[in-house]
């Protein structure tokens, strides 16, 4: 019951904070210098089909009210026609959302995943040789960009070694499943073709490996320091005492409290995940939206560059309203605060 | 070593007739951090027998809280290590003892009340899933259903006077208030019947009114159910009202022993004396004496006896050697030089 | 500290005489010595932070000097030698050359210099506006004034920061002024918050109650009694930052949004070499390790900091 209201006010919060992004991105796709009709048909075009789209753009009413139109374009779905495909950028988006979406839920699966089993083997054996390695690890993990780890992994494991396939989602020669969610390896999953989800799973390694490595290494110090932080508190030391046994301790009366901060800063690592995707899609010729993005800026593709950012803000906002309620199922503090949890 | 020592630790306990439950022997505990050891527990002898209540009282930082958590082998490791010492419960060294049998000292030898109730209680989980998991894990909790060892749980909030113990188990402790917090703590200890029980400051944390109503009720509690106490306060009043047996811990090291009534009557040791000074009295003006200085640095305590850089009545010796303890009488025992020749 | 307003001229003096006091009693050097001194050692007692000051020196020293330290400065522009291209490393081009005979080392410390001017320049631009609303924010907490300048910094905050950055970057001419000024209308918001939190617990402290009290002004409160109890956790996150923002200018070079080439931006010589992999693959890898040194050294750096900022454990 007061669940409910938490997410309701994280909910309302999130739906303020879309607008303000949206006026944002409106405000940066109309600062460019020069004629954005002029831009979408080109140099040569005549005079009069610039004047006739101007008007059908609405360039020559008031801004705000150039922004009413393009936000309810925007909430209908309608982001107008790429420069650069001459395609619905909605389409676009359909077509290229899922790949994304497939690598960051994957990256993000191993950096939750294997940053909290990390951090607390190394805190399980503080300042033993495991955990001094771990810490180096993680602290490389840290400071090194993904792209570098996508470039470095794409030579080893790519090219030197010849392990894994560095280029797309899946082999030349497999026809894609049926699509459904547009996940391949889901898709595979549903049309029982295993062959495929293990093609579509080999692709997905090194790329999700890449973009997680950095939120791997902050997840696994920020585990490591608070369950050593934990282990020193009353309440592990009072249930030693009475008797429970150290396993039980470690499993779930320790685990549960160190989650907490790991499970918060997942949100940002998330964002970094999703920054990240930029250049690693870029370098592992990943067909998302990242790489439809990036192309789209370097031909000041406004329709697309405006679409792909409030679709990625989106995400974000989503992913950090579900890490919220995570966080505050985990941390009663939190859900019943009186007041608090905007 | 001098022989001294040796004869005081024989001497110690064999007065009385009933046997000793729990003895601490030389007891070393250090700290490792960041730029040396700290050098915390120097040497602690301490001996409990069954059905005594003993007090033990000293200044913030003085060892007692890790005294205790030594006892039942709960100190943070590392940092904290033993480099020496033997804790005897029922005959047996419990710092040698191997997992099955430490369970089973913690889970129905000896619990432990800790300082504060609310960093004692894991703020994640409700106070029934730590009550069960208490039953659960106990040595009969083995053969009870769900529904028995909820039930089970339910009994010590009973007994602790709580309100509606039904819904006490499923709040978390931020919903309950400081008093209620410190009897959930209570209640803990007591899921099973116990030999001895530890009670590190109780209420300390909570306004005077309710630290007495904690206070009472584990003074009834205690006398219900006939177990052995280590009463460890700040409130030399408490101690004279509820113990057999007092302590006085300075520095990591026990520097009187004696009966309550004795020592209150006859403290000995210069840091006893000043740590009677150092209570206000109703009558008097304000704060009345005190001790000079600080607890020394653990990382490089003064040689011979820590309390040397305080004391008003330091000789030659005391910077050199560490004090035996001396026996006064029957039941009162001091380690401070002055008393070599028997005072 | 709490230091008291000049309004209060006699309680002043009489601090300073019981200061003065007390400092010839105990200090007989003076107290900003013995404060430097006590503060190197709290930073000097991890080794890596020691690793991390020096790393930071050392390329500070390499982008300042790069003319003159590089062996070949001329290399750093629109060179072009094929007798020599894509030489791997060996005696005469330490990291080997590029495709079109550039010697690599010399592009990296003149790389160095624009990773380094992006930080710089991108917390110069940050780091005041930022602050400034974040205490304008956490002292006014409660206020109309809290809630717009928080909910706008929760907008920014809304979308990954590359993103945006890439977006800005994108629209305005792609070059290294224009990365810088994208990199910092994302960044702001990251010391509004800090600061944001800081003041808003600083506000309730007893030394602000009294200047208010007194009837101290907004502005000597907020600048004078919370701002310097900031201080530390800025200058921590502001080296920190450093790293970070060299690493975000890096990604930008690398997709082509930043330095434009000729010029050598890190993260472009690691973009051009990618396409040499894996043959001649020094010449995306030593680029990229350019910048994990420098970003690592900038971590190190920031974390010594900490270390030396926090209150006396145990």
């Amino acid at each position: 019951m007061k669940l409910i209201t938490f997410i309701t006010r994280r909910i309302i919060h999130s739906v303020f904070v879309l607008f303000g992004l949206s006026i944002v991105i409106f405000v940066i796709s109309r600062v460019m210098p020069g004629d954005p009709a002029r831009m979408a048909v080109g140099a040569r075009a005549p005079q009069w089909v610039v004047d006739n789209l101007r008007e059908q753009m609405h360039l020559n009413e008031p801004l705000y009210v150039q922004y009413y139109y393009w936000l309810r374009d925007a909430l209908h779905g309608d982001f107008g026609i790429s420069l650069v495909t001459r395609r619905q950028v909605a389409d676009d988006i359909k077509e290229f959302f899922p790949a994304t979406f497939e690598l960051a839920l994957f990256a993000g699966v191993i950096m939750g995943g294997a940053g909290i089993f990390l951090g607390t083997v190394s805190a399980r054996h503080k300042d033993k040789w495991i955990d001094n390695f771990v810490r180096v690890i993680s602290y490389l993990g840290v400071v090194t960009p993904a792209f570098v780890f996508a470039i470095l992994f794409l030579l080893l494991f790519g090219m030197t070694l010849n392990w894994m396939p560095t280029m797309g989602r899946i082999s030349a020669g497999l026809s894609r499943p049926p699509v459904v969610t547009g996940l391949i390896t889901v898709d595979a999953l549903l049309a029982g073709d295993f062959a495929t989800l293990l093609d579509a799973l080999w692709h997905l390694i090194l790329p999700a490996l890449a973009l997680a490595m950095g939120g791997m290494a902050q997840e696994a110090r920020i585990t490591r320091s608070t369950m050593s932080d934990n282990l020193t508190k009353d309440y592990i030391a009072s249930e030693r005492s009475l008797g429970i046994p150290e396993k039980v301790i470690m499993r779930k009366f320790l685990l549960k409290p160190s989650l907490i901060p790991t499970v918060s800063i997942l949100g940002l690592d998330f964002a970094a995940t999703l920054s990240n995707a930029f250049l690693v899609e870029l370098i592992f010729n990943w067909p998302g939206i990242s790489r439809y993005g990036i192309n789209a800026m370097l031909r000041k593709d406004l329709n697309a560059i405006a679409a792909v950012i409030l679709i990625l803000g989106v995400v974000f906002i989503v992913v950090n309203i579900l890490v919220d309620i995570v966080v505050a199922q985990l941390d009663p503090r939190i859900r019943l605060a009186p007041g608090r949890g905007e | 070593m001098n022989t001294a020592t040796l004869q005081a630790q024989d001497s110690a306990g064999l007065s009385a007739g009933t046997p000793l439950l729990l003895e601490i022997k030389d007891l070393y505990v250090h700290f490792d951090v960041y730029g040396g050891t700290l050098k915390v527990l120097d040497g602690v002898n301490f001996t409990v027998r069954s059905g005594e209540k003993v007090g033990l009282v000293g200044e913030t930082g003085c060892g007692k809280t890790t005294t205790m958590k030594a006892i039942l082998r709960i100190l943070p490791m590392p940092p904290a290590r033993i480099p020496g010492g033997e804790i005897y419960f029922k005959g047996q060294d419990i710092l040698k003892m191997g997992e099955a049998d430490l369970r089973r000292v913690r889970s129905e030898g000896i619990s432990m009340i800790f300082q504060d109730p609310t960093a004692a209680l894991n703020p994640v989980f409700t106070i029934g899933q730590q009550l069960e998991a208490v039953v659960k894990y106990s040595l009969e909790g083995k053969k009870l259903s769900r529904r028995e060892i909820r039930e089970r749980a339910i009994i010590p909030l009973r007994e602790v006077a709580l309100p509606d113990p039904e819904r006490m188990l499923d709040s978390y402790p931020i919903q309950l208030s400081g008093g209620m917090r410190q009897r959930v703590c209570i209640a803990m200890a007591l899921v099973a019947s116990r030999e001895l029980l530890i009670a590190d400051e109780p209420g300390t944390s909570l306004d005077v009114t309710i630290q007495d109503q904690i206070l009472r009720l584990l003074h009834r509690l205690v006398e219900e159910k006939n177990v052995s106490v280590i009463l460890i306060t700040h409130t030399l009043g408490v101690v004279r009202e509820t113990t057999d047996r007092v302590y006085v811990m300075y520095a990591g090291n026990m520097v009187e022993a004696a009966d309550t009534r004795e020592l209150f009557a006859r403290p000995m040791h210069p840091y006893t004396r000043g740590l009677m000074d150092a209570v206000p009295r109703l009558t008097g003006g304000g704060i009345a004496g005190g001790i000079r200085g600080r607890i020394p640095d653990y990382l490089d305590p003064p040689p011979g006896c820590r309390f040397h850089p305080r004391c008003d009545h330091a000789m030659d010796i005391c910077r050199q050697e560490k004090p035996p303890f001396y026996r006064l009488s029957d039941n009162h025992e001091v380690a401070c030089f002055l008393y070599r020749d028997g005072g | 500290m709490p230091s008291l307003t000049p309004e209060s001229d006699w309680l002043q003096e009489e601090v300073n005489n019981v200061t003065a006091q007390a400092n010839s009693l105990t200090l007989p050097k003076s107290k900003t010595m013995e404060n430097i001194g006590r503060s190197w050692y709290k930073f000097s007692r991890n080794p890596m932070s020691i690793v991390g000051l020096c790393t930071v020196l050392l390329v500070v020293f390499l982008a300042v000097f790069a003319p003159l330290v590089a062996p070949y400065p001329e290399h750093a522009g629109a060179f072009v030698d094929f007798a020599n291209a894509s030489r791997p490393p060996c005696g005469r081009y330490l990291l080997g050359t590029d495709v079109v005979g550039r010697d690599i080392l010399s592009r990296i410390f003149f790389g160095f210099r624009f990773s380094l001017t992006m930080g710089v320049v991108v917390l110069a631009l940050v780091v005041p506006p930022g602050v400034t609303l974040g205490l304008i924010a956490g002292y006014n907490q409660g206020t109309w004034l809290d809630t717009i300048i928080m909910r706008l910094t929760d907008i920014f905050l809304a979308v990954p920061p590359l993103v945006l950055a890439l977006a800005i970057c994108s629209v305005l001419t792609p070059n290294l002024f224009n990365a810088m000024l994208a990199v910092s209308l994302m960044w702001w918001p990251w010391y509004t918050r800090l600061v944001y939190g800081l003041a808003s617990t600083l506000r309730n402290e007893f030394f602000v109650s009294s200047a208010e009290a007194i009837g101290a002004g907004k502005a000597h409160i907020i600048f004078r009694e919370i701002l310097p109890n900031c201080i530390s956790p800025i200058f921590t996150k502001m080296s920190l930052d450093m790293g970070w923002v060299i690493l975000i200018g890096s990604a930008l070079s690398f997709v082509g949004l930043g330095v434009q080439p000729p010029k050598p931006g890190l993260g472009t010589m690691v973009a051009d070499g990618a396409k040499y992999l894996p043959d001649q693959w020094w010449i995306s890898v030593f680029p990229a390790l350019a910048i994990v040194v420098v970003v690592l050294g900038f971590n190190l750096l920031g974390d010594g900091l900490r270390d030396m900022f926090a209150a006396e454990e145990v």
